[in-house]
């Protein structure tokens, strides 16, 4: 233990601890601008500089170790001016005009200026301006307001192994941008969308289709239905100022009949019903000697990730479309059937953690007959958030209101979807009981649950052992699809999600989400699971309906039509 | 005499293409002495002998010797600093160019103590003539034993590779010269860990400039006490001078420390052309201090070079006559640092523009009492958070003329008419 | 060319820079293209990004063709007090360019560079890999009308 005094308090802190943790951890708010929790210590932006007694520089509380006796003042006439100036300095190349942007008043930059007082700049304005690159469905990126913090390299580079986003040339002219500065969209990008989610001002966004919805809503033609994926009802909460690992399922139905939807789904029910449609494709493959080890589909950044850089895994795919896109094929289906309304006047809304999302529902392939897409618009959880704002909704005042039907009845399989592993687990609790002809004695598959980044399980499929194994960040995909390249034959089936700890972690969901954050998340679904008076996808009263009412049979040929696709090469 | 020919004093005997000719003048005896010696007892010689780094920071290196030597991790470098970009510097590629064995020799004494056996020297891109002499010595000394596995029978491995840097300044500073030899941009890293903990590709890592290196035969050779007995209480051993500017005598001159500037310039360099009043004088290179004459009677010594709050040890001398101006030079060096700051941190990065354009204000004789004041504070700051050493010394030149020729400054706000 | 010259370089990180440098000075117009990045990037297993990232921060790299000889004149403090602008100015009506740009027969192209370590030999000046020092009219027009002579 070290002895410090930061201000004029005296503190005992470990050995090794940097001056930002020790004044964290003692209510001593430092502000910070290019640190992130679970990324690299940059120390780039300079911003949280403090004195030590005695030094004639100031040093980065971020990045400072403590030693024993170090006198620290985190507010001193000299630190106050050297803030000010770096955030002047940040102003001046930077897109100043906040309340035309995105992130106004939830803006980092923004944020600081506030604190510090700052209310003009004594610098000139040098931004030399830059085209936005809005040319994909899914990210906008808007070079003028960057501030070179380089957390979004570091996401893309360090968690997701891509690389794409790199600093650029030197002195001001230093850009955060692809080779060429190309556009995303000319780039292996997934969408994944985890450098918008560390951006700490308008920089990267999701591309905001609000006004969008906005406007079918308005639209007395148009029947707007909504479904939402089982990873926003545990962060929606925290998006709106709730504790990390809110769970607010009900009070979120509540608010989207509010904005006006005519039907609240859920994804869960389709996520039910990819298990149904995948745990088939997998016993088939099995019994039948198919392309093993199967990979599951659901995640729309993984899918990228091989059609652009392993293409010859492509096979390995499952072929079932991610819940998202089942459902859509469905309401423009079945529910347009039964409902009898016309597909055009027919308009599809999903509520997702997600930016692939977004570039998944625009893939031509994903639409039923041709003309009509799945889904037809993707918001994230924090474009939700803000449209619930906009509208002036007291969220935590609503009244708890469930699920419409025919799919709002869902099971805990369906629920642990947006976690690391919970495809897997539903999966395996289905696959089993089918295989095995008996009930499960546990349902929690301890093994494939949890933050580890390659997690894998070893169960008793039909008198057979079977590996499986289950990873998260593409960093950690990446290792298992050089395995699979390879020639690895151990596995049966493969879990990749995108996002750090699964959907729970993705780019559509709150800013300054950490891994503390994911945790909570996570506990939050398992939570959900536990509740459920259905477990298993399998068991889904509605589900069994579907099959019998309508698709007949799993992997028959109203499947194939409506719930399963096909992949490309995009190397 | 002035001068005190230590490392220089091969210079005009020898033909640096000729590993024959340095072995002929003592060349590698102090490498074969050194190999019988306790790896632990080289290092107290170069403690003995108070060598501080010769690159400008002036570091004690053999705190950097014993930082590396403890560490376990394997495998250890040795790293020479040859990225001499500091405007007004050149003595390296004289070391370089005209007694390569020297460095080599210097570095093979250092791995030796230190237990690395992989060793890399930088050398700035522009420096091709250096950078072919010293493969060529290189190659030869491998030939003859000195270099590669088992030097002269001692059991001890130890190569050099030659790396070349493609036009960046920054490089000089010590992580980003690291980065640099990784292959990436030369952007520095976070400290700590240091170098000498985890350096390149996270090794221990004993990096130190050319001259530095040059040093360690004679350490060896005359004894850490006998070294020490050149220079002054701070000081010890000889410093190379790059002498340039607005001097008859431009070049290198190895002096011990403790001789005052202005012997440098009016007994070395010969004083101005045409005998014209010297006005001032800029010590380090281009981020370092500029003096007016009358403070030239400062000796060269670090201490005092402390003063300055920057590093000033490199050792150049650069003289500007009265026909210069103030703002002219500092528009070169602003335009120099807004060139090559490496982007990484907002002081350097945003603040050397910033700079920059202040500066013009004053030369386009276009300033206000706020520019003054503003430029002074950005200067400050800049100083005080930038990430490196580079980056806080690059305000140093215009807050030494904010001291020493703050009238040219009040002068340009007061009078933006006259000419 | 670029592949039997990354032949002889390990598929290593750290030789980027070296294999650049390699490549670019051979190659004719001295710089290295869209194509060429891509190739060089997946021969060391790293993403363009990051090749390019280090193309745009060296000075010495450039991804538009340049002359066939590349001329830096020095800008810094000691060159600066002993006639940097005249050796500039020379230079740019000899060649009948500024700084910055290439001649119409692609024979040259101006640059400023920093510092070239040559300050005891102000004003200096680099062509391609060559230093030239204590530079005046006479001298320069010298040095150029021998690279136009040559081929």
């Amino acid at each position: 233990m070290v002895n410090i005094r930061i201000n004029n308090t005296d503190l005992t802190v470990k050995e090794g601890t940097t001056i930002l943790d020790a004044a964290k951890a003692n209510n001593i708010n430092i502000p910070t601008l290019c640190y992130y929790p679970d990324l690299d210590i940059k120390s780039d932006c300079r911003v949280c500089s403090v004195e030590i007694v005695g030094e004639k520089g100031l040093v980065t509380a971020c990045s400072q170790p403590v030693w024993e006796g170090m006198e620290v003042k985190t507010n001193s006439p000299r630190v106050l001016n050297a803030r000010k100036t770096l955030t002047e300095l940040l102003l001046a190349n930077h897109d100043d005009t906040c309340t035309a942007c995105e992130r106004n008043m939830n803006c980092e930059l923004q944020t600081l200026a506030n604190t510090l007082g700052i209310d003009e700049n004594r610098f000139e304005n040098v931004l030399e301006e830059e085209p936005l690159d809005s040319h994909n469905d899914a990210i906008t990126r808007n070079a003028n307001r960057c501030i070179k913090c380089g957390r979004c390299v570091d996401v893309c580079k360090n968690v997701q192994g891509l690389n794409i986003l790199e600093t650029m040339n030197r002195s001001h002219e230093m850009k955060v941008t692809p080779a060429y500065g190309k556009y995303l969209s000319d780039e292996e990008c997934t969408f994944c969308g985890q450098c918008s989610s560390v951006c700490p001002v308008a920089a990267i966004t999701e591309r905001d289709n609000t006004d969008e919805v906005w406007r079918v809503l308005d639209d007395d033609r148009k029947h707007v239905i909504v479904q939402v994926a089982p990873a926003v009802r545990v962060s929606l909460g925290e998006e709106l100022g709730s504790e990390p690992g809110s769970i607010v399922t009900e009070k979120m139905v509540a608010a989207l009949k509010q904005l006006g939807f005519d039907g609240v789904f859920d994804t869960d029910f389709t996520a039910d019903l990819t298990i149904i449609e995948e745990g088939y494709e997998l016993i088939e493959r099995i019994k039948e000697g198919g392309t093993l080890p199967m990979m599951t589909s659901c995640c729309p950044g993984w899918i990228s990730f091989i059609e652009q850089r392993y293409p010859e895994l492509i096979d390995n795919l499952s072929t079932c479309k991610s819940p998202q896109q089942m459902f859509g094929a469905l309401a423009k289906s079945y529910y347009a059937k039964t409902e009898n309304i016309d597909p055009e006047n027919l308009h599809v809304v999903s509520i997702m953690p997600c930016t692939a999302k977004k570039y998944e529902a625009a893939r031509e392939e994903m639409s039923v007959d041709g003309e009509h897409q799945d889904v037809d618009t993707v918001l994230t959880t924090r474009e939700l958030g803000k449209m619930i704002r906009q509208m002036g909704i007291d969220f935590n005042e609503l009244e708890n209101t469930p699920f419409d039907n025919p799919f709002g009845i869902t099971t805990g399989a369906a629920a642990i979807f947006g976690a690391t592993g919970g495809v897997m687990e539903a999966a395996l609790r289905t696959v089993s009981e089918v295989l095995n002809e008996e009930p499960l004695e546990k349902l929690d598959f301890e093994d494939v649950r949890g933050m580890e980044g390659i997690k894998e399980a070893e169960l008793e499929l039909a008198g057979n052992k079977v590996k499986v194994a289950v990873a998260h960040t593409l960093s950690n995909a990446r290792q298992l699809a050089e395995k699979v390249k390879g020639g690895e034959k151990d596995y049966a089936f493969i879990e990749v999600m995108t996002c750090p700890g699964g959907c729970i972690g993705g780019g559509g969901q709150p800013y300054n989400t950490t891994d503390a954050k994911r945790e909570e998340r996570i506990r939050a679904t398992y939570q959900v699971d536990t509740g459920m008076e259905y477990r298993k996808s399998h068991e889904n009263p509605y589900i069994k309906r579907l099959y019998e009412e309508y698709l007949e049979e799993p992997l028959g040929e109203k499947s194939h039509k409506l719930l399963h696709t096909h992949y490309f090469s995009r190397n | 005499m002035l001068e005190k020919k230590l490392i220089t004093a091969r210079f005009d005997k020898i033909n640096p293409l000729s590993i024959d000719d340095y072995v002929e003048h003592g060349g590698y005896e102090a490498l074969s002495f050194a190999l019988g010696m306790e790896r632990v007892d080289i290092i107290e010689e170069v403690k003995k002998s108070q060598l501080r780094g010769r690159g400008g920071a002036a570091f004690p290196t053999h705190i950097k010797m014993m930082g590396v030597a403890k560490e376990e991790d394997e495998p250890r470098y040795v790293v020479c600093n040859a990225d001499e970009g500091e405007p007004g510097n050149f003595k390296d590629r004289y070391l370089m160019e005209n007694d390569p064995h020297q460095l080599i020799e210097g570095m093979i004494i250092t791995a030796y103590a230190v237990r690395a056996n992989k060793g890399f020297i930088y050398i700035r891109g522009e420096y091709d003539k250096p950078h072919s002499v010293l493969q060529w010595a290189i190659d030869e000394a491998r030939k003859k034993g000195y270099l590669g596995k088992n030097i002269l029978d001692s059991g001890f491995n130890f190569d050099i590779e030659i790396r070349s840097g493609a036009g960046s300044y920054v490089c000089g500073e010590e992580f980003a010269l690291i980065e640099s030899l990784e292959g990436k941009p030369g952007r520095t890293r976070v400290k700590p860990p240091f170098p000498t903990q985890e350096g390149l590709f996270q090794k221990p890592t004993m990096l130190s400039n050319v001259e530095t290196f040059a040093n360690l035969p004679h350490i060896v050779d005359m004894g850490g006490e006998k070294f020490a007995e050149i220079g002054t209480e701070s000081s010890k051993g000889t410093k190379i001078i790059s002498l340039s500017g607005n001097v008859k005598k431009p070049g290198i001159y190895e002096i011990p420390f403790g001789v005052p500037i202005r012997d440098v310039i009016e007994q070395l360099g010969e004083g101005t052309p045409a005998d014209r009043k010297v006005k001032m004088v800029q010590l380090g290179g281009a981020s370092g201090p500029i003096i007016p004459e009358y403070m030239t009677d400062l000796t060269i010594d670090f201490d005092r070079f402390e003063n300055f709050d920057s590093k000033t040890g490199a050792g150049a001398v650069i003289v500007m006559d009265d026909r210069f101006d103030v703002f002219d030079i500092l528009l070169r060096i602003s335009e120099f640092f807004e060139h090559e700051s490496c982007g990484k941190c907002t002081p350097c990065r945003e603040g050397n523009l910033q700079l920059l354009k202040l500066v013009e204000k004053f030369v386009d004789r276009q300033s206000s009492e706020k520019d003054l004041a503003n430029i002074e504070s950005l200067a400050r700051v800049m100083h005080q958070t930038s990430l490196c050493g580079l980056g806080q010394s690059a305000p140093t030149a215009l807050l030494s003329t904010l001291q020493y020729f703050r009238n040219d400054f009040v002068d340009r706000i007061e009078h933006p008419e006259s000419q | 060319m670029l592949e039997d010259l990354l032949e002889k370089y390990p598929q290593q990180e750290d030789q980027l820079i070296e294999i650049l440098l390699d490549y670019q000075s051979q190659k004719q117009h001295r710089y290295i293209s869209e194509e060429e990045i891509a190739r060089i990037a997946a021969h060391l297993g790293v993403s363009e990004s990051k090749v390019y990232s280090v193309v745009t921060f060296y000075t010495f790299f450039s991804t538009e063709p340049r002359g066939q000889h590349i001329i830096q004149v020095c800008k810094d403090v000691p060159c600066y007090i002993n006639g940097e602008r005249t050796m500039r100015s020379v230079l740019e009506k000899l060649l009948g360019i500024r700084v910055g740009e290439t001649t119409r027969d692609k024979r040259f192209t101006l640059e400023q560079t920093s510092c070239l370590g040559h300050c005891d030999g102000a004003p200096a000046m680099r062509i391609d890999d060559k230093t030239f020092t204590n530079l005046d009219e006479n001298k320069i027009k010298a040095i150029i009308s021998e690279y136009r002579g040559a081929k």
